[in-house]
């Protein structure tokens, strides 16, 4: 059994660059990158600027920038995540993938990075702001280089939902709609508002599951070992529903 | 040992059976025609040979390893040509054919040898460096049939490989069947009776989901007064219906 997991892995792995590859030129040559990274930067720099009042805090440090990121995210993700599987189905390529000689989750891993790939590029974009930072004073830089990290994991996260959606409606449109909805419990769960509504031993146990709720402690400068093992688990988690709904499909 | 062993496959939708127990298998240098009517399952067979679809009980065996429980292996010695011929439109021939390639874990520079190889074969290195969306549909049938080949697998399942294609693409690709049946198993569906008679050594027939017959060419044909393999068709598959 364990020899046939590592016999496996090697063809497994051709597969995860293959794809990988595949999905990083459909992104990159097509306006489809470019125009998620230009909106999601101007949209960034507005909610940072104009409503964080970055300027006004007379702080030499990236809270009101950090603060947006989940709500930017959780709309903006699922944009250039929604077509990832829903697409293949459309267009008859799920046949061609599922044949290939390739298991499901190396096919899931591989779009799932390629689409990673350009959230991480979008986010390494906003490293001029780090920059004006350290010109304008002298902020805690691994505060903000753990905020950086704990991000990019969040963004994955989201990722990893629109990818299962996309995965499971088949369709671009509904899987925007779904990985939205879902992502916005996994990020509601940890406001207050509800929190309040819903007294403090449940609104605990919520928060525990929310997106918002593990990046705030990196937002204070401090790493949660706890928060980066919710992130990993809740990318693997979304990552294992989308292999299983996948394989789903090979059952007609 | 078959190259291609199909035993007992059977597959419903909404409890409405589509295949029915087929069995059958196709040799190393055996080329069967799959023939029947629209609807008569055909497609649904290929794609559980092919690990596409998940029969509902039974199995199929590629080089002898079953596509149930060793799927990753037994899909190493598969090149499949699904119906439409799915392909990536955005990227170029080249592109295309390097990703299947790649997948396949074909080494730099085996990949470079076997895009040339099965470009020369399929007749498209003049469409190489084109988008595949720019292309007419015969040439895409071919880039398919280029990117089914390019692992130069022992097993081949062609859905319906000529369709669309104009009289002097359907001769070079007969030629290029005709070919690599020398070495390989291949399995074709297609309702072309005339591309089974100048290609095919035996004729597996389904209707509504069963097989019917699995005989040469010339048995089927001799099967009718007129000795014509159309003439056989009809009447086996109408049988069918009217039984």
């Amino acid at each position: 059994m364990i020899a046939d997991l590592f016999s496996d892995a090697k063809p497994a792995l051709n597969t995860v660059r293959a794809i990988y590859l595949r999905e990083l030129a459909a992104y990159f040559l097509t306006p489809l990158a470019y125009v998620f990274m230009t909106i999601f930067l101007i949209a960034l720099g507005a909610f940072t600027f104009e409503i964080g009042r970055f300027f006004e805090t007379n702080q030499a440090d990236l809270s009101p920038f950090f603060l947006f990121h989940p709500w930017l995210y959780l709309v903006f993700l699922p944009a250039i995540a929604m077509r990832l599987w829903a697409d293949e189905a459309r267009g008859g390529t799920l046949e061609l993938l599922l044949t290939l000689p390739a298991p499901t989750w190396s096919l899931v891993l591989g779009k799932f990075l390629a689409a990673w790939t350009v959230a991480g590029a979008a986010l390494l974009l906003t490293l001029p702001m780090w920059i004006s930072v350290n010109w304008l004073g002298a902020p805690d830089n691994a505060a903000i280089a753990l905020g950086y990290l704990m991000s990019f994991l969040m963004a994955g996260s989201y990722l990893a939902i629109a990818c299962a959606m996309s995965a499971a409606a088949g369709n671009q449109v509904v899987a925007f709609v779904l990985s939205v909805a879902v992502g916005f419990l996994f990020t509601a769960a940890g406001l207050p508002i509800v929190g309040n509504a819903l007294g403090p031993v449940m609104a605990d146990m919520l928060a525990s599951f929310s997106l918002l709720t593990h990046f705030e402690a990196a937002q204070r400068g401090v790493l949660e070992l706890r928060s980066l093992v919710f992130y990993l688990g809740f990318i693997g988690l979304w990552l294992s529903l989308n292999a299983v709904w996948v394989s789903g499909r090979k059952g007609g | 040992m078959d190259a291609l062993t199909v035993a007992e496959l059977s597959k419903s939708f909404h409890q409405r059976p589509a295949v029915r127990g087929a069995s059958f298998s196709v040799a190393k240098g055996e080329t069967v025609a799959f023939l029947g009517p629209n609807g008569a399952g055909k497609s649904t067979t290929m794609r559980m040979i092919a690990g596409f679809l998940e029969p509902d009980s039974g199995n199929a065996f590629i080089n002898g390893a079953s596509i149930l429980s060793h799927r990753t292996l037994a899909q190493t010695s598969l090149g499949y040509l699904a119906e439409g011929a799915p392909l990536y439109l955005d990227l170029s021939v080249k592109a295309f054919l390097a990703f299947l390639a790649r997948t396949h874990g074909l080494s730099r520079a085996t990949t470079k040898d076997a895009i040339a190889r099965v470009a020369e074969d399929a007749g498209i290195t003049n469409v190489m460096s084109n988008p595949i969306e720019t292309l007419s549909k015969g040439y895409r049938r071919r880039v398919a049939l280029a990117g089914a080949i390019v692992h130069d697998p022992p097993v081949l399942i062609l859905d319906e490989p000529t369709d669309g294609l104009d009289p002097n693409q359907k001769i070079l690709m007969r030629a290029l069947i005709k070919r690599m049946a020398q070495t390989k198993a291949i399995l074709i569906s297609t309702h072309q009776l005339d591309e089974v008679e100048a290609m095919c050594s035996r004729v597996v027939l389904i209707d509504r989901g069963a097989i019917i017959t699995d005989t040469t060419p010339a048995g089927l044909a001799a099967s009718t007064p007129s000795g014509r393999l159309d003439d056989a068709f009809h009447a086996l598959t109408r049988a069918e219906k009217a039984a």
